[in-house]
C-alpha cells in the first residue's frame, strides 16, 4: 500500500462524501456464520463522532469525485474547480479491510460521483462490496450508493452484495430539480429505487418458501433530502418524504440542511447559516411519524405549512389541541401518552410498567424521568395538585418557553440534542 | 438491632454465595460487601464469606427458575456496575423477588425507588458497555495479536468479549482492562482470561512500537485523516461532540489523540 498517496485520496474522497449525513449501520441481519470477518447482526455502533457531533460509523467514502453531471447543490459538480481523485477497486477493500480489524468501523459507505454513465459507475461499486465477501470472506456492514440510471440488472447484483442502498432524491420539488440539476431527472433515481424496493419484496416471499434463498439488501433502503436550497416549505419536503417511505418502503429518511458550496446565485450564498434548527425539528417530525403513531396532516397542513421553530412540533400539535388534554397518566393507553408533550417512548414504557404496582404521582413520574415542566400542564396523576385548568393553549405556551428558557438558549444554539443518539430527539 | 456484613471476594460467584449464607442464617439485617471496600469496626458483627460455586449455582437456579430473563439481566449487569452498595440493592431486588406473587414484573416497577435505581444503574453499565464496543482501538502487533488496552468505568469486559468474538473470528485479538488487571484473549478458537504482567499499570497506548507491526502506525495516520476530512467544519458543534465523546475517553481514540 502506499500510504502517502492513499492519505491524499482519502483526503479529497472523504471530504466529498461527508455531505451524505447517513452513517447507520444497523438493521442488518449479516451474521458471521464461517468464521470470517465481521459481524453485523448487532446494533449499529458510532465508533466516534466528528467535531460537528456527528455518528461515524462507517468509512463513508467516493470511489473519484470525477462526474459528468452538474448538480448545482453539490461539491463534485463537474464546473467546480476542485482537485480531483480516484480510488482502485483493491485500494478500497484494504482500507475497509484495515480498518475494520482496528475495530475504527462498521463497515463501507461507497457511493461515487458519476463517470461515464451510470452503468460504468455502478459496476465499480459492485466490484468493492464482491471482492469484500467473496474473496475477504467480510460480513461487516456495506452501504452502497445506487447510481441514477443503473440497469435493473446491476441494482439486482448490488443488493445481493450490499446490506444498505441509498439514493438521494435532493431535491424535494420537482420545480427544484428542474432548476438546480437541470440535466437530471426524477425517472432516474426512482427506477433503481422501485428496482431494489421491489426486489426486497420478492426476497422476503421467496425466503419464506426456500430458505436458501441469497439474502437481498437486509437493511433496506434510504433517502435523503437537502433542506433549504431551494425555497420549499416544511410540508413540501415532509409530504414527499411521507409519500417515498410508504411507496418504496423506506427504512429511513434523512435531511440535510443544505451548507453553502458555491457562489452560484441560485443557491444561498456562501457564508449564510446551515439551517440546522429546521433540519432538528424535521427529524422531529419525522419520529413522530414513524414512532408516535402521528399522521402527517395533524402536523403539516394548509393552515401549517412550516413547523413553528420555538416550539417542537409534538408540543405545537398538542397545543393546537389542547382541548384532548389532561390526559389521565394511570389510565391512558400507551398510542395517548406517546402524544404527551414531556414524555418520550422510554418513558411510556416506564409509566405502563410502573402503574401496574401502584398509582402513580408526580414524584413517581419525575424519578421516572418525564419532563415535568412540560408534561404538567397535559396531564392528571394520584395527587392532589394540578396546573390550573382554565388556561388557555397561549398562556401555556408562554409559561413552557418561560420556564425552560436558560436551557433553551443553549440547546438551540448548540443544537444539543440532534443526533442525540437519534432517540432522544422528541420527549 | 445490629446489621450483619457478609464479607466477599468481589466476584458474582462469591456475591450469590454471601446470598444463600443470608438466607441460610436467617440473618434479619444482612449487609453485603466486597472484601476491598470493608473496614471492620469494633461494633459489627461481620462474616467472611467463602465463595462456593455450588451454593452459587442453587441461588443462581432459583433466579431462574422464577426471573424473567430481563431480570436476571438486570441483576448480573448492575452487579459488573460495582457500585460501592450495589450488593445491598440487588439484595432488597432478590428478597423481593423471593416474596411476590409477580416474580416475572419484578424488575419493572419503576415506581419503587431501588428497582428504578438499580435499572438506571443497568442503563449505565450497558452504555458503558456499548462504549467499549465502539472505543476499543486495536493495535496489531508482531506476533500478529490485535491488541486493545481499556480501563472502562464499569467492569463491563465479560460483556465485551461475546461481541468481540463474533466479529473478530478470524483474527487473534486481546483487550487488557489494565485497571482490574485482567483481560480477555481470543486465540482464534476459544476466549480465556488473561492477567498479563508487563500492561499491568501500563499507561493507556504506550505498547513501545517495538512491539507493533511496521504499517501500524500508518493505519492509524490514515484513521486521522479520514476522521479530520469526514468532518464538516461550517457545522461544528464541540459540545455536542464531548458529549457524545466524552473527554475521559479521549485517551483510547487514535483520532483524538494524533498518532
Ligand atoms: S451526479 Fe451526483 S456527484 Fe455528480 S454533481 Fe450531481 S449530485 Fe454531485
Amino acid at each position: 500500500m502506499n500510504f502517502e498517496r492513499i492519505k491524499e485520496k482519502l483526503e479529497i474522497l472523504a471530504d466529498a462524501a461527508k455531505y451524505d449525513v447517513s452513517c447507520s449501520s444497523s438493521g442488518s441481519k449479516r451474521t458471521n456464520k464461517n468464521k470470517g470477518l465481521g459481524d453485523s447482526s448487532g446494533m449499529g455502533i458510532c465508533h466516534t463522532y466528528t467535531e460537528d457531533g456527528r455518528c461515524v460509523s462507517l468509512l463513508k467514502i467516493l470511489l473519484t469525485n470525477h462526474c459528468i453531471y452538474d448538480c448545482a447543490y453539490c461539491v463534485t459538480r463537474r464546473s467546480n474547480d476542485i482537485k480531483r481523485a480516484a480510488f482502485k477497486v483493491q485500494e478500497v477493500v484494504d482500507l475497509t479491510i484495515s480498518f475494520y480489524r482496528r475495530n475504527y468501523i462498521e463497515g463501507l459507505f461507497l457511493s461515487s460521483g458519476i463517470f461515464k454513465n451510470g452503468d460504468y459507475t455502478m459496476e465499480r461499486l459492485i466490484q468493492v462490496a464482491k471482492k469484500l465477501r467473496e474473496e475477504e470472506n467480510f460480513n461487516g456492514y456495506i452501504h452502497l450508493k445506487s447510481i441514477p440510471g443503473a440497469s435493473d440488472e446491476l441494482m439486482r447484483e448490488a443488493g445481493l452484495y450490499a446490506d444498505r442502498l441509498s439514493i438521494n432524491i435532493e431535491i424535494p420539488t420537482e420545480k427544484g430539480l428542474k432548476l438546480l440539476a437541470p440535466e437530471k431527472n426524477r425517472k432516474d433515481f426512482i427506477q433503481p429505487m422501485q428496482k431494489v424496493a421491489n426486489e426486497i419484496i420478492q426476497y422476503k416471499s421467496e425466503k419464506k418458501l426456500i430458505k436458501s434463498t441469497p439474502i437481498y439488501a437486509p437493511a433496506g433502503q434510504s433517502t435523503q433530502m437537502i433542506v433549504g436550497a431551494s425555497g420549499e416549505t416544511d410540508a413540501e419536503i415532509m409530504y414527499t418524504s411521507s409519500y417515498f417511505y410508504k411507496k418504496f418502503n423506506l427504512k429511513r429518511v434523512y435531511y440535510s440542511g443544505y451548507v453553502p458550496i458555491s457562489y452560484d446565485n441560485r443557491l444561498p450564498s456562501i457564508g449564510s447559516d446551515v439551517p440546522i434548527l429546521r433540519e432538528n425539528r424535521l427529524y422531529q417530525t419525522d419520529w413522530l411519524l414513524r414512532f408516535y403513531g402521528f399522521d402527517i396532516r395533524e402536523l403539516l397542513n394548509k393552515e401549517n405549512p412550516n413547523l413553528d421553530t420555538d416550539i417542537d412540533p409534538k408540543l405545537s400539535w398538542a397545543l393546537r389541541n389542547f382541548g384532548n388534554f389532561p390526559i389521565d397518566v394511570n389510565r391512558a393507553d400507551k398510542n395517548m401518552l406517546a402524544r404527551i408533550p414531556g414524555i418520550g417512548l422510554k418513558s411510556v414504557y416506564k409509566i405502563i410498567n410502573a402503574r401496574r404496582f401502584r398509582k402513580l404521582n408526580w414524584e413517581h413520574l419525575k424519578a421516572i424521568g418525564i419532563s415535568l415542566n412540560r408534561a404538567k400542564y397535559f396531564i392528571v396523576c394520584d395527587s392532589r395538585t394540578f396546573e390550573s385548568k382554565d388556561r388557555t393553549a397561549a398562556q401555556v405556551k408562554g409559561l413552557i418557553l418561560g420556564s425552560i428558557k436558560s436551557k433553551f438558549h443553549h440547546s438551540y444554539s448548540n443544537q444539543l440534542n440532534l443526533f442525540d443518539g437519534q432517540q432522544k430527539i422528541i420527549s | 438491632m445490629k446489621a450483619t456484613t457478609f464479607i466477599y471476594d468481589g466476584t458474582f460467584e462469591g456475591f450469590l454465595t454471601s446470598v444463600f449464607e443470608v438466607y441460610e442464617k436467617k440473618v434479619v439485617y444482612p449487609k453485603i460487601m466486597k472484601q476491598e471496600h470493608y473496614k471492620a469496626s469494633f461494633f459489627d458483627i461481620s462474616e467472611v464469606v467463602i465463595t462456593d460455586t455450588h451454593k452459587a449455582d442453587r441461588v443462581w437456579k432459583r433466579i431462574n427458575e422464577i426471573a424473567s430473563s430481563n431480570a436476571k439481566r438486570t441483576i448480573y449487569h448492575a452487579f459488573l456496575s460495582e457500585q460501592p452498595t450495589i450488593e445491598n440493592d440487588l439484595l432488597y431486588l432478590l428478597k423481593k423477588l423471593f416474596s411476590t406473587s409477580t416474580p416475572k414484573l419484578i424488575d419493572k416497577d419503576f415506581s419503587d425507588q431501588i428497582i428504578l435505581k438499580i435499572s438506571k444503574i443497568v442503563k449505565m453499565v450497558d452504555r458503558e458497555k456499548h462504549r467499549m464496543d465502539a472505543f476499543v482501538r486495536f493495535k496489531l502487533t508482531l506476533d500478529n495479536i490485535y491488541t486493545a488496552i481499556i480501563e472502562p468505568d464499569f467492569n463491563v469486559l465479560p460483556l465485551n468479549s461475546v461481541h468481540f468474538k463474533n466479529r473478530y473470528a478470524d483474527q487473534k485479538w486481546l483487550i487488557y482492562d489494565s485497571r482490574r488487571k485482567y483481560g480477555v484473549f481470543y486465540n482464534l478458537i476459544e476466549i480465556q482470561t488473561v492477567e498479563i504482567e508487563f500492561f499491568n499499570n501500563i499507561a493507556l497506548d504506550k505498547i513501545a512500537k517495538e512491539y507493533l507491526c511496521p504499517n501500524e502506525d500508518a493505519f492509524q495516520v490514515l484513521w486521522k485523516q479520514y476522521f479530520d476530512s469526514t468532518n464538516i467544519v461550517s457545522r461544528k458543534n464541540l459540545k455536542l461532540h464531548i458529549k457524545h465523546v466524552p473527554k475521559r475517553y479521549w485517551k483510547y481514540l487514535v483520532e483524538k489523540r494524533g498518532v
